[in-house]
Parts: C-alpha cells; structure tokens; sequence
C-alpha cells in the first residue's frame, strides 16, 4: 500500500517520543531524570532510551582517564605557601621535540660552572596550537608534562591568555592522581621498579625475568614505555 | 610482437598479475620501459611519449583498468619531475603496477592521462597545481586547490610557506634556547608574502574566474519564440548542505543542470607539505584531521604505509584492535553519512540524530581507549597507542563491546530500515536519481560505496587484504543500480557487514586478552626507513585512502608525503552524475558522494 513506508517511519518516531517520558516518569521518584548524575549515566550508557541530551553546563559527562586536553608539568607536592613545588621536569627537550605542530618552548637553565642546569628555566605552551595528540607525555622519560583534563579553556584574549607559562602549567602530582588515579599508580609502580633495578648489580640470567616481575597493570597500561626508558 | 608474448606465456608462470602486466610491458615496449632499479622502488618507469600507448595497453589488454592514485613527485637532486600511477585490476584484485613518469625541472611536459581514465582528471590538476607538471592533452589543466591568481608551485621542495621556520622538524629554536614567539610577530603578514618579480597590482588580476564562466554561459531558443538564456548559479561555499566550504559551479536550463564544476580549495593547509616537514611519527595526529570522521582508518593507512617503509611485523593483538577501531570507525561515518544523506533529501534531523545517539556510544568506547572522541591518534608503528580500557561509561569494556555489537546496534540498524528504507518520498527523490554507469564508475576512479553501488564488486578488504582481513568471514556489499537509493542501501549493507566482522573479532579479543599491544621496539628508536617508496592503502569509510610515501635511508621525515584521498577523487564523477538533473537533486548527490571537506581540501 502506497504510503505504508511513511506510516512505519511515524511509527518509530512515535516510539522514540513516547521512550523519553516514560523514561522522565520512571526518573520521577528517583531524583528526576535531569541533574542527577545516576540518571546521566544511565541515559549515556547503552541503556539509555529517548532523548540523551547533556544539559551543559549544569550537566557534564565524566571524563575516562585518558581523556586529553593540553598538557601541563607536574611538580613535587607545594611547600606551604607556594602554588607548585620541584619540577619534575629535566628540560631534556624530548615533548618538545616530539610535538607534531611544534607549540612548546624550553629554555634550558644554565649552572653557575656553564653547563645546563637540568631543570627548566621557562616552559611555555601555546594552547591555540597545541593539537591535543599526548605525544608529549608518552614520550616523556620522566612522567614530567602530562595531559590535563580541564577544557574550559576560553578566554577573551588571545594574545595575552594562550601562551601558558611555567606557572600556569605546573601543578602537584596530586592533582594527576584524582584525574588519572591508574594511570598514575602505575607509572609510580614502574619508577620504583627502576629505581630497585638501578640498585641491585646485575647478575647473568636474570634479566629474562624481569619483565614479569612489573606490575601487570603497570605493564598494561604504558605498552610504549616498557621497564626499559 | 604477438609472438615474442605468446612464447613468453607458454615459458613462463607468474606469481601474480602485476609480475605478468610488467613482463608483458617491458617485452612490448622494450625501449620505452625499463626496470625502476633505484632502491626500494618498485614498477617500471616509462618514457612520457610512450605513458599513454602504455597505460591503454594496460587498460585494454592487461586488465589494469582502474587508475587509483595520481602522484607528483619533486626530485630537485637530479632536477627533474616524476609522476607516480598506481594502477589495479578490478577483477584480479592484488597490487598495483606502478609506472613512474619522468620530465625535466624546469620544462615538465608528462601527457595527459585523462583520455584514458577521466578519474585522473582532478588528480592532474592538483599535481599541475601543486608541483607544476604540465598535463599535455588534459582538457582543463586549471588550478584546484590553491586560488588562480596563486605564483608558484607549493609542494616543490624549494618552495617556502609564509611562516616558514626550517625544512624539517624539530625546529631549533625550540629547545634549548625557548625564546617563545607567535609566528606572526617575527613574521607579520605582509612581510611574509613572495611575490613575483616586477609585479604590480593592477586590480585585473582579482578577475581570475572568467574562464570557468566563458565556457558556460551561452545564449540560445529553448522553445521556438522565446528567448531564454542559460543562468550560472554559484551553490556554495556557504552553503548549508555542500558539507562544508564547497562550491559548484552550475549551468542551468531553467532547473535542469547542462554543467557542473567543483570548486574547492577553501580549507587546503597543504597537509602534504606539512608532512614532509613532519617526522614520520609527527604525521600521526595530522592524519587524524583528513577525514576527520574517520580518523581511526586514516591513521590505519598511514602506519601501514611506514611499517612497509621501515619493514615492521604488528604484534596480533595490535591488529585485532586495528579491525575493532576501524570497522567501529566505518558505522560513525556511515552513521554520519545515511543521517546527512537523508538531511539533504529533506528528511530534516530525525533520522540523523536517531543514528547519532548510536555514533555517540562509539565515540564514548574511542574516548575511553584513545583519550580523544575524533582526533583519535591512536595508532602506532607496530601497534597502537594504548591497550583497550577498563570500562566504558561504567561498564567494563568487553561487556560493553559485546552488548553494543550484538544487541544495541544491530536493533536501532534494523529500526532506522523501518525509519527510512521503504519511506515512500526516499524512494521519489532517490532511485533513478545521479546514476553513474559500471564503466563511468571505474574510469572515474571512484571508490568505495560509490564504486560498489555501480555493481563493481571491489574492495581493498577483499581485493588486496592488509592487517588480518583475511581471516575473517564477509562479503563486499555490491549494488547494482548506481543511483541515489543504491548508495543509502549499500551503507547499510556495509553496516551489517561491519557488525558481522565485529562479532567475529570479539572473540579474539577476548582470546589475545594480556598480550602485547605495541611494536618490538619502541616509537622513539624507530629512526630508520629503508630508502625508497611504499603505498599503503585502506578501504576507508569513504572508499579507498592511499598514502604514498618515499623516503632516503635513515632520514627522519618522508621526503614525499602523498594522500589519496577518496572524498577528492569521488569528485571527479560529480559532473557526470549531475548533468540532466534537476538542481535540487546536486544536492542529494552530493550527499550521496559522502566527502568530508578537510579531505578533499588536504
């Protein structure tokens, strides 16, 4: 029958319509089924029926741990008083390197006897060029610039807010343990793993071993980077 | 002649179809081709007088009938131009015989090969545009990606972008010295800018379109009594359904189009120069931004191309979660597609944001495993970046996949064909509508859906299996129509057919469960290509993505970086499809063609 495809297509329409306000009357005695983050996660999650709109920004999605959005440098927990603590940093230039659109700057710091200081002198990031690929911080051999994950970024000048300085970028290794708490367990978990290997002398045959000895999550998480630096 | 083939095939057995083709070649044209006996090349270079006797000898008797990739090459050490043609056979399916043609530097004459393949049409235009090599023979040898009035030609190696810093990355002022600046401060526009010797701005020189108008414009008696002209109208680049910032130029007998011409270039960066400036693992993220619906096939062709190039084995598990990415990646962008096509028809948002729900859970397993829901940059020389994740949206990751690929996805496909497929107003404003012909489909190299809506059953997947595609159990959907309809059925068929490798590949994820996701070695020691060139290709969403690369040994950048893009050669059939209809169908064609503008511009 002519028109019967139309028909059908009205059909599946109706039912997405009717799913959204059963969906609002079941969420009715539960906390509503918008601003309540267990409602969000069921509507994001595949069980989720009718409309799954994110009320942005009363409403945001969480984000997985790998999530990426420009990096920063992680320092020593701050003394009291102080923004940031020791950089972790040892300004050997490999993010910078690395970066494919080329938007971090190293100064090197110089020691009073001429050679380089192993710590950086100014870091600075362009957020309007930087890419977001977290090539940085998987190619960083000391877990010293990682990715943050705070995207709200805008600003009302270009010219004086993007360029991000040492200041700007730096923040505690607290901070990286509540945003990416696995991730950083086991980069700690493979520090000490080297740390101990640097220690004990090495003896024949026992190298074959070692590899398992590494945390299996650890290992799991950062395939690229292996026990080896 | 036909004596020296015959004994050569009663005496001698190939491998495979592309050894034959070159014996066969070399034996005809005994003084016009010979071995490419450079290192690491592979083909036959051919003598530019001789290209298009070779390629019709290729096309007609050898069954290479389907010219893929079109490549201009600068090799400013001996001065001279090459032009790289990689050719396949539809029906034998395999590599591709590869003729290089060379020219010299400053007098770059290569014949036109459009006669014989009109597909090589916009592909001779951008290496016209892009590296200078002048077509003979090419019926409209204009510019296309830069603008008309552009001097120069900016993929030649000795040719500088306005804020050039250094040939390669990384650039020196980086590290150690950071004095930090914006481009634009050291190098304010203006200052930046070549202009060519003793030139005056006259304000002539912004006419720059004229041609492209001249051709079109004539005036003539449609019916007897009344005079009636034809009208030019420009549809684009601001245009809410060319996808993007295109533009058509189209020729109008009151609604029925006699002419259409593509005009793009609106968003071209010169990705290709910037991957040569590139290191080859700074390409990766750039990848991502081609076809930025699809980035997790794009970086697929891109590390295929340099594992080639540097002869790297992928560890198994790595090429499991490559199929995962990629076939998951095929469902977003057909997704996006179906819900854009059906836009264009005037089935305004419904369907579209019904698929997107869908594309937003894929999104969400791509941000929980690659950090970014688009620019993926997931994929590494031998591997992939990461591992999957532990859970999706709470779930843990296998279960998520799991329920995803046989419950959730399989049902809302199957409610979106209730949605749409049998919409009686679909079926008027599609079937019949922008047919492209078996033979104009292959001769214009068009890939992907479009080429298999013709009725050509081809598919790089099945015709030249890369990763472990082989192992796998699917068909390469095929239509027959060519028209409209057929494209919107054949996504849905490539849909079901994705799904059905996806719960193939569950199963061996499940099993390589621990294993090793990354290359032997790791990203920072690989530092050494092999001299030569590779062509790495993929059946991306779109239809057939091939990167050319080719590199001196041990360098640490590509010294050329080619993309075949598929939205851009998908184009070049546009005006064929187009002619005859009606002018509210260029939409529906287009959006039929599918093409991402971030690619066809590069």
């Amino acid at each position: 029958m002519y028109g019967l495809g139309i028909l059908r297509g009205m059909a599946v329409t109706l039912r997405h319509f009717i799913a959204t306000y059963t969906d609002d009357l079941f969420w009715l005695t539960r906390g509503g089924r918008y601003y309540n983050p267990q409602a969000l996660q069921v509507r994001q999650s595949l069980k989720g029926r009718g409309a799954i709109t994110v009320n942005y920004p009363e409403e945001k999605l969480p984000m997985p741990e790998r999530f990426r959005f420009v990096p920063f440098l992680i320092t020593d927990e701050p003394a009291p008083g102080q923004a940031y603590g020791k950089d972790w940093c040892t300004s050997c230039g490999i993010c910078a390197k690395v970066c494919p659109p080329q938007c971090i700057w190293i100064q090197r710091g110089v020691l009073p006897n001429g050679r380089p200081n192993p710590e950086p002198e100014k870091f600075f990031i362009d957020i309007d060029i930087c890419m977001n690929c977290g090539l940085c911080a998987e190619f960083c051999p000391f877990d010293a610039i990682k990715m943050d994950q705070d995207y709200e970024l805008a600003s009302y000048d270009r010219t004086t807010a993007h360029i991000h300085d040492k200041a700007r970028l730096s923040k505690p290794i607290s901070y990286w343990k509540t945003i990416a708490p696995k991730k950083a367990d086991a980069e700690a978990a493979i520090r000490d793993f080297v740390e101990e290997k640097k220690k004990k002398p090495k003896k024949r045959g026992e190298e074959a071993g070692e590899e398992e000895k590494l945390a299996e999550e650890a290992a799991r998480q950062l395939p690229y980077r292996g026990a080896g630096y | 002649m036909s004596d020296l083939t015959a004994e050569m095939e009663q005496t001698t057995t190939y491998d495979n179809p592309v050894d034959e083709a070159l014996a066969k070649l070399k034996a005809l044209y005994p003084d016009d081709v010979s071995e490419d006996s450079r290192p690491g090349y592979s083909g036959l270079l051919v003598t530019p007088d001789k290209l298009v006797e070779v390629a019709t000898t290729l096309r007609d008797e050898l069954g290479f009938n389907y010219l893929s990739s079109v490549t201009g090459v600068d090799l400013i050490e001996e001065n001279k131009l090459e032009a790289v043609y990689h050719i396949y056979s539809i029906d034998k399916g395999g590599s591709a015989v590869v003729l290089h043609a060379q020219a010299d530097r400053d007098n770059p004459i290569i014949p036109s090969l459009v006669p014989v393949w009109p597909g090589a049409d916009f592909q001779e235009r951008e290496a016209y545009d892009l590296m200078g090599i002048q077509f003979d023979g090419h019926p409209d040898l204009r510019r296309i990606l830069m603008w008309d009035g552009f001097h120069g030609h900016p993929l030649r190696k000795d040719w500088r972008e306005p804020f050039y810093e250094e040939d390669v990355k990384p650039f020196g002022s980086r590290w150690p010295g950071g004095a930090v600046h914006r481009s634009e401060e050291l190098n304010p526009y203006g200052k930046n800018v070549q202009y060519p010797a003793g030139w005056v701005p006259t304000g002539e020189e912004y006419e720059v379109e004229t041609e492209m108008y001249e051709g079109v414009t004539i005036t003539r008696e449609a019916t007897p009594g009344l005079k009636t002209e034809k009208v030019t109208v420009n549809m684009g680049p601001q245009h809410p359904s060319t996808h993007g910032v295109f533009r058509m130029v189209i020729t109008l007998d009151g609604e029925t189009i006699l002419a259409l011409k593509p005009v793009m270039g609106y968003l071209h960066r010169n990705h290709e120069k910037i991957g040569e400036r590139n290191t080859f693992i700074q390409n990766i993220p750039y990848t991502d931004r081609l076809d930025y619906l699809s980035s997790m096939s794009n970086n697929h062709g891109y590390v295929l191309a340099v594992e080639k190039l540097m002869g790297l084995t992928v560890s198994e598990r790595a090429e499991w979660i490559r199929i995962l990415m990629a076939e998951l990646t095929r469902l977003c962008n057909h997704f996006w597609a179906l819900g854009f096509l059906l836009n264009d028809l005037g089935a305004l948002q419904t369907p579209m944001l019904y698929l997107y729900i869908e594309r937003e859970l894929i999104l969400d397993f791509f941000e929980a495993a690659a950090g970014s829901r688009m620019m993926c940059n997931y994929m590494r020389f031998g591997g992939v970046a990461y591992d999957l994740p532990d859970e999706v949206r709470g779930q843990p990751t296998m279960q998520f996949l799991h329920e995803l690929i046989h419950e959730r996805l399989p049902r809302v496909v199957t409610e979106f064909d209730d949605l749409v497929t049998n919409n009686e107003i679909v079926k008027v404003r599609s079937v019949g509508v922008g047919y492209l012909s078996k033979e104009d489909a292959i001769a214009y190299s068009a890939a992907g859906p479009l080429l298999r809506a013709s009725g050509v059953k081809y598919d790089v997947r099945k015709a030249e299996p890369y990763s472990f595609y082989s192992h796998l159990d699917f068909d390469a959907a095929v239509r027959y129509n060519g028209d409209i309809y057929d494209r919107y059925l054949i996504r849905l068929d490539e849909i079901w057919q994705s799904l059905k490798i996806l719960r193939q590949v569950l199963p061996y994820l499940q099993e390589t469960q621990g294993m090793s996701v990354s290359g032997e070695k790791p990203q920072y020691s690989l530092r050494s290509p092999n001299a030569g060139e590779a062509y790495g290709r993929v059946e991306n969403p779109k239809g057939e993505l091939g990167y050319y690369l080719t590199a001196k040994r041990r360098s640490g950048n590509p010294e050329r970086y080619h993309v075949r893009a598929p939205s851009f050669i998908n184009l070049t059939p546009m005006e064929r499809m187009s002619v005859g209809c009606k002018i509210a169908d260029v939409v529906a064609i287009l959006g039929s063609i599918d093409i991402v503008l971030g690619e066809v511009d590069r």
